[in-house]
């Protein structure tokens, strides 16, 4: 039976079953979840008190507050302001955008936050370091926020086989890839175009805007992005990357990968970034399963007329099968596939907006 | 000693019940209520020590005015209360 985690702007709600088995933050915005060895993690923005972290380990009966990640000391001669707004960098959590398992450790997990940090904890949240080896590149400067005051890490693609590489997609700073763990970190959005800036900074890698990036479970060399000026994919390790077209729309926020075939991988569009609603009022699911050369567009199940859902980038979730996908909307409806998105049924239409999706077991 | 409450709003998100503690200024009055409950403290100030955005501090009745150092002083039988600012839907 499927344990799928929702969540919302006004709390977590916990599916089994195909219904609503358990209700917790309510009233309170649930920016990230994870699910990993027993323990339950949720991210809890309280917006006028900060953002905190939550963990259970009796599946959601109870929880317990861990701690959430924290910035050292900014030195006092830092001269670091946004690019766009002039405003001075904050080095204090605002944010907690995704979360993800360390396969190096039982309790190890990354944690990606806005502004644009990167954070480790070895005990499964009872503590976090910053991965000052990111947050010092020079080029950190020039990332700038996407909806946001601020930039913010939200995709975090631990290769499985070799854990010790790990890539980070920022809005709007690109993407960054480690080899070693986290030591050290280069560069991997070449390949990705943003019609958003100048002509002479379109191909930047710096300042790219990836909506959301996931890895191939089984072919960890294989990326897709989700980006705000279309769909990219990586085939050698986030080295390069190609533009892929999608009909009716390549523009939206989620993108999921099949856990084996690389080729395989589903996007929810929008009719553009200045219309960010389905095209014509339907919502559908487009699905390619030849690496991007073709697209089908899967609208079983799904509202045909004036309808308004937004998919957000952690809205959309393929689980281990790679026939059970989950997916959220902005409208509060969630729907579960179990044909790999040929159809679709609603489970709620009456769920908060909904920021993120995750299947647990 | 100062004596220093929470909003309500507060109170439900974590323990903090009135308290009365020692301190000559707003921080030091705070310093020693997050010496007792130290999850308290990320709920009041961000990760640099500063008030978060949304958190007014009133001593007297009177907004502290240095909301980065918290070096308002307080008398030794000031009322420091910690509120919120209201927004959202």
């Amino acid at each position: 039976m499927d344990t799928i985690l929702v969540g919302t702007r006004k709390g977590l709600f916990t599916l089994r079953g195909g219904e609503i088995a358990r209700v917790s933050f309510l009233g309170a915005p649930v920016t990230a979840v994870l699910a990993r060895n027993g323990a339950l993690h949720a991210a809890v923005g309280h917006g006028h008190f900060g953002a905190k972290l939550h963990r259970s380990r009796d599946q959601g009966e109870t929880w317990e507050e861990v701690a959430a990640p924290k910035w050292p000391e900014k030195p006092a001669d830092a001269d670091e302001r946004s690019p766009t707004s002039g405003a001075p960098w904050p080095w204090s959590l605002d944010q907690i955008w995704v979360l993800e398992a360390d396969p190096r450790g039982p309790d190890a997990l990354w944690c990606g936050t806005i502004p644009g940090g990167l954070f480790h904890s070895a005990d499964g949240g009872g503590s976090w370091r910053l991965v000052r080896s990111l947050w010092d590149r020079p080029e950190r400067k020039q990332w700038f926020g996407g909806g946001y005051d601020f930039p913010g890490i939200h995709s975090i693609c631990v290769d499985a086989r070799e854990p010790q590489r790990v890539l980070a997609g920022v809005s709007c700073g690109g993407a960054w890839l480690t080899e070693d763990g986290g030591e050290t970190w280069s560069v991997a959005s070449r390949g990705m175009t943003a019609e958003y800036m100048p002509p002479e900074k379109r191909g930047d890698p710096v300042i790219q805007d990836p909506h959301r990036i996931v890895r191939c479970a089984g072919a960890p060399e294989v990326f897709w992005a989700q980006h705000h000026n279309g769909i990219f994919r990586s085939g050698d390790g986030a080295r390069s990357w190609k533009e892929v077209k999608a009909k009716p729309s390549s523009f939206g926020f989620a993108v999921a990968v099949h856990p084996r075939d690389p080729d395989t991988a589903w996007f929810v569009p929008a009719v553009k970034d200045e219309l960010r609603v389905p095209v014509e009022g339907a919502l559908v699911v487009t699905r390619t399963r030849d690496g991007g050369k073709s697209f089908e567009t899967l609208r079983t199940g799904l509202p045909q007329r004036h309808a308004y859902h937004l998919i957000y980038r952690h809205g959309l979730e393929v689980a281990p099968d790679g026939q059970t996908l989950a997916m959220g909307s902005t409208t509060g409806s969630f729907w579960l596939s179990r044909d790999a998105g040929e159809s679709w049924k609603a489970l709620s239409r009456d769920l908060p907006p909904v920021y993120c999706v995750r299947f647990a077991r | 000693m100062p004596r220093v409450t929470f909003t309500a709003n507060l109170r439900r998100l974590v323990d903090c019940p009135s308290a009365d503690v020692p301190g000559g200024t707003v921080g030091e009055a705070l310093a020693a209520v997050f010496a007792r409950s130290p999850t308290l403290r990320g709920y009041i100030v961000d990760d640099q020590g500063a008030l978060r955005r949304h958190v007014v501090v009133f001593v007297g009745g009177e907004a502290v005015r240095d909301r980065v150092r918290l070096s308002d002083a307080v008398a030794p039988d000031a009322e420091i209360a910690v509120m919120q600012a209201l927004s959202g839907g």
